[in-house]
């Protein structure tokens, strides 16, 4: 910036400027004109009465309750899912036996429809909230175990039989040798599983919860609101974009430098 | 001090038989060079020792009912990426043995390069940083395998004298893997050749000569002499690629050495 100030060039604006605002700002404009096409407010509301439905369901608290509940099935379930499924993924690459006789169980698991594992959980558990959380942990804990498993298997051995031969602690073999090795693996996963747990957890609560995004997108449904359904999940679109813009990208950039350096 | 004992040591790759029915007492604070074409399983029987080849036949037994602290150092220098030099070295170690790590860079002629990472230094100067490392271990077993290989040859030579120092003073079981007959013959107290094709012992000779040695004793001249009889048959050496920076020794080349 300094150098081209120096030597007097010309400023590039940033690209969030130059592309992404009117590439967005695009998008709202084709919206407003498909709904002017279609000139039916209540079939396909316009961006404007989207966000007057959002202002007015945050002004009463309602929009801000229901993400928040989502918003804490979504954490305590990837958190669950992380730990379990990292456990696993771990374990599997690191023990060929281990891969050879559950390797056909996690395919399994990978393979289920989410919609199958929440309605099983619901049977057998009730309509609870221990039901909804397991049900979204089992959806997406396989995933993380697959990724997972193929970082534990590209560990460099060399480095392992290094660390055997000195008896280094479990504990700085971790720290040190294993993790950095793993942590590529585990932003992925991360990542995925973000994605992927929020879009369970609205079924979860869609099917059988008294509260939150997936249970107020069921009562919109019910009574033909599409500016709620498209105004509650926009706002939960913004809050999990805001999760991965300022939480999973700087913790990437983090995990990166620690491998590296 | 440690002392080895390997009872019919066989490894089998798939159809290869690399080591067969090797059986050897190795006394303690002995320093025993192998010698070997490549292939013969100099390597594979430094991976037994060190427990990790488990694929073999046979038995191996130490003096002592407690399990040896072994330093080694690989064919390749085996450093983690992310690490710096130091912290390479600290990780085996305690963080109050950074002086004592501080000191062995300096003796492997690496001072003030604690704070590099292994991808800024050389193939040879990494693998320095090895030998620092395994002599930090404070090894009651020290397993070399070719650990001088791509360093130039009058540097080679200091960190031999110094080796022969530190097995003097401290007296490690040592046991060197090299292709270099006249390292062998100058540092070690026994050198033992393993035979291609039948993977069994080609000889076993004690070296009971006084240090330093100049090569110029006729014991050692003969027994260089056999070794190279010996060696006439043998494929030529693979070497692993070096980093072109530090020069590669010549694999039998006779040289006049001071240790």
């Amino acid at each position: 910036m300094k150098l081209a100030a120096a030597l007097d060039v010309p400023r590039r604006r940033p690209e969030w400027l130059r592309l992404k605002l009117p590439s967005f700002i695009a998008l709202l404009v084709l919206w407003q004109v498909a709904a002017m096409l279609i000139a039916d407010p209540a079939l396909f509301p316009t961006p404007l009465i989207t966000l007057e439905t959002g202002y007015r369901h945050l002004v009463t608290g309602e929009l801000l309750f229901s993400l928040a509940m989502t918003l804490a099935r979504v954490m305590v379930a990837f958190l669950l899912a992380m730990v379990i499924g990292s456990a696993i993924g771990i374990a599997l690459g690191r023990s060929q036996p281990a891969d050879a006789i559950f390797g056909g169980w996690l395919s399994i698991a990978l393979n289920m429809p989410a919609l199958v594992t929440i309605v099983l959980c619901y049977v057998w558990f009730g309509l609870t909230e221990t039901a909804a959380i397991v049900a979204v942990t089992i959806n997406k804990a396989p995933t993380v175990a697959a990724i997972m498993r193929e970082g534990a298997r590209a560990l460099d051995r060399q480095l392992l039989e290094a660390v055997e031969v000195f008896k280094v602690s479990r504990w700085k073999v971790l720290r040190y040798v294993v993790l950095p090795q793993l942590a590529p693996s585990f932003i992925a996963s991360a990542r995925a599983g973000l994605a992927l747990t929020w879009k369970i957890v609205l079924v979860v609560e869609l099917l059988g919860r008294p509260n939150g995004i997936g249970f107020q997108i069921r009562t919109f449904f019910n009574y033909f609101d599409i500016a709620g359904i498209l105004a509650y999940s926009l706002a939960f679109i913004a809050i999990v974009l805001a999760i991965e813009s300022f939480i999973v990208q700087p913790l990437e950039r983090r995990t990166g430098r620690w491998r590296t350096v | 001090m440690i002392g080895i004992r390997l009872e019919g040591i066989t490894r089998r790759f798939s159809e290869k038989t690399v080591l067969q029915e090797i059986s050897l007492a190795i006394e303690p604070g002995s320093f025993v060079t192998v010698v070997g074409p490549s292939g013969v399983g100099k390597t594979t029987l430094l991976r037994i020792i060190a427990g990790l080849d488990r694929g073999f036949e046979g038995r191996v037994a130490w003096s002592e009912a407690r399990q040896p602290r072994i330093g080694m150092v690989f064919q390749e220098p085996r450093l983690v990426p992310w690490l710096s030099v130091i912290d390479n070295l600290l990780l085996i170690a305690t963080p109050a043995q950074r002086a004592e790590a501080l000191a062995l860079l300096d003796l492997v002629e690496l001072p003030g390069s604690a704070d590099a990472l292994p991808r800024q230094l050389s193939g040879g100067m990494q693998r320095r940083v090895a030998l620092a490392r395994a002599l930090l271990a404070k090894p009651d077993l020290l397993l070399l395998d070719e650990p001088l290989i791509s360093l130039d040859s009058t540097r080679a030579e200091r960190l031999r004298a110094r080796l022969a120092a530190f097995w003097q003073a401290e007296r490690p079981t040592i046991i060197l893997v090299t292709h270099d007959l006249t390292e062998a013959i100058a540092l070690s107290s026994r050198v033992i050749a393993l035979a291609p094709e039948t993977g069994r012992i080609a000889l076993d000779r004690s070296i009971p000569l006084p240090h330093p040695r100049h090569m110029t004793d006729p014991a050692e001249a003969a027994l260089l002499g056999e070794l190279r009889d010996l060696a006439r048959n043998w494929p030529a050496p693979a070497h692993p690629p070096g980093d072109g920076a530090e020069e590669r020794e010549g694999a039998t080349g006779l040289r006049l050495l001071t240790i």
